[in-house]
């Protein structure tokens, strides 16, 4: 039941970002391209997605500009 | 069921929460230096932040018969100030003497910048110059996994610097393998929204092992719960393990950790 609240609430969450016209953000992006690792066998889903979720850069940026995180490595900011 | 709150912001919490942990079994709490959700003015907005969590928190705790320790840094979201951050360093070492003071944390990375890693590598020299032990904070997020490979990478530069002194803390699954192969200690911090839900822990004690591991609220003035640790327990219970098992991860494993500082007096 826990998984099925889960699943149906994200599937509600993309349905709300069309309906509100906020499918182009990048982090949207992001999410739908992690959506398509649950499908992916097993083990390791869950270290997957984070993966896919990850800055995979190297180097350390010269400033911190912001102190938050957005959950996803936005594009513009390589 | 006895347990340790290993990582806990208890300056920013209320006397009922005291209760609440106390009524729940737990018997100390290990409180690290962090950010105050706002950044602080000036090097003397620390020093009575290290006064508090030095001479006031223990008191307060006592109340509700918790031992309070404690950890001093300046936090890595604070860290993008060079200048500021040398001054809260150059505090650290009158305070390292106080009785409830386990070592230098949580220092670490928070956006993985040039001046946070200086300040992170001038952080460890003064663990290393002191014996001290270490708690890491990691990132958030996105910058969760390139800050854990830097973190990691710094540790491992340094000569002095014992893994097994050192507890690496909020991993998730991508970040936890990295930490725990190289020796270090690994947190796992149960958040309601971020980091890991109670059974993204114990999915992760079955996967990785439950050596060299320990579980924490990091209840601090965010979206945060101070019982998840009991309420992990619970999860664990309802999984099938035993007193035994549960009291493993929740009150030993940290106490093997701190433990390693003379001042930490096993319950």
């Amino acid at each position: 039941m826990d998984a099925r609240i889960k699943l149906i609430d994200i599937a509600a969450f993309l349905d709300r970002l069309d309906r509100h016209d906020q499918a182009d953000d990048y982090r949207v992006h992001a999410l739908r391209e992690a959506i398509s690792l649950l499908g992916g066998d097993g083990p390791g889903r869950a270290a997957e997605i984070l993966d896919a979720l990850s800055d995979q850069s190297e180097a350390p940026i010269e400033a911190a500009t912001i102190q938050g995180a957005f959950g996803a490595p936005n594009p513009d900011s390589k | 069921m006895r347990y340790i709150e290993p990582h806990a912001h208890m300056v920013s919490r209320t006397t009922d929460d005291y209760l609440s942990l106390a009524c729940a079994g737990c018997k100390v709490v290990n409180e690290p230096a962090f950010w105050a959700g706002f950044d602080r003015a000036s090097a003397q907005g620390f020093y009575d932040y290290f006064r508090q969590i030095t001479e006031y928190e223990p008191k307060r705790a006592a109340k509700f018969c918790i031992d309070h320790y404690t950890w001093l840094c300046i936090n890595p979201k604070e860290a993008e100030d060079p200048g500021l951050a040398r001054e809260v360093m150059a505090l650290i070492p009158e305070f390292l003497e106080r009785p409830n003071v386990l070592g230098i944390g949580e220092i670490g990375l928070n956006k993985n910048s040039r001046n946070e890693l200086a300040i992170l590598e001038e952080h460890i020299q003064i663990a290393a110059d002191y014996d001290q032990l270490i708690l890491v904070h990691t990132p958030h997020l996105e910058d969760k996994l390139k800050g854990t490979k830097l973190i990691v990478d710094a540790l491992r530069n340094h000569p002095k610097i014992d893994p097994a002194r050192v507890i690496i803390d909020h991993v998730e699954e991508h970040t936890a393998p990295l930490v725990l192969d190289k020796g270090f200690w690994a947190g796992m911090t149960l958040y309601p929204e971020s980091k890991v839900t109670p059974n993204r822990a114990i999915d992760m004690l079955e996967i990785y092992g439950h050596e060299r591991i320990w579980m924490n609220s990091a209840c601090d003035w965010g979206v945060s719960d101070p019982l998840s640790v009991p309420k992990a327990a619970l999860e664990m219970r309802r999984r099938g393990y035993d007193d035994a098992f549960i009291d493993k991860i929740v009150y030993q494993n940290p106490a093997q950790f701190m433990g390693q500082s003379p001042r930490f007096k096993p319950v």
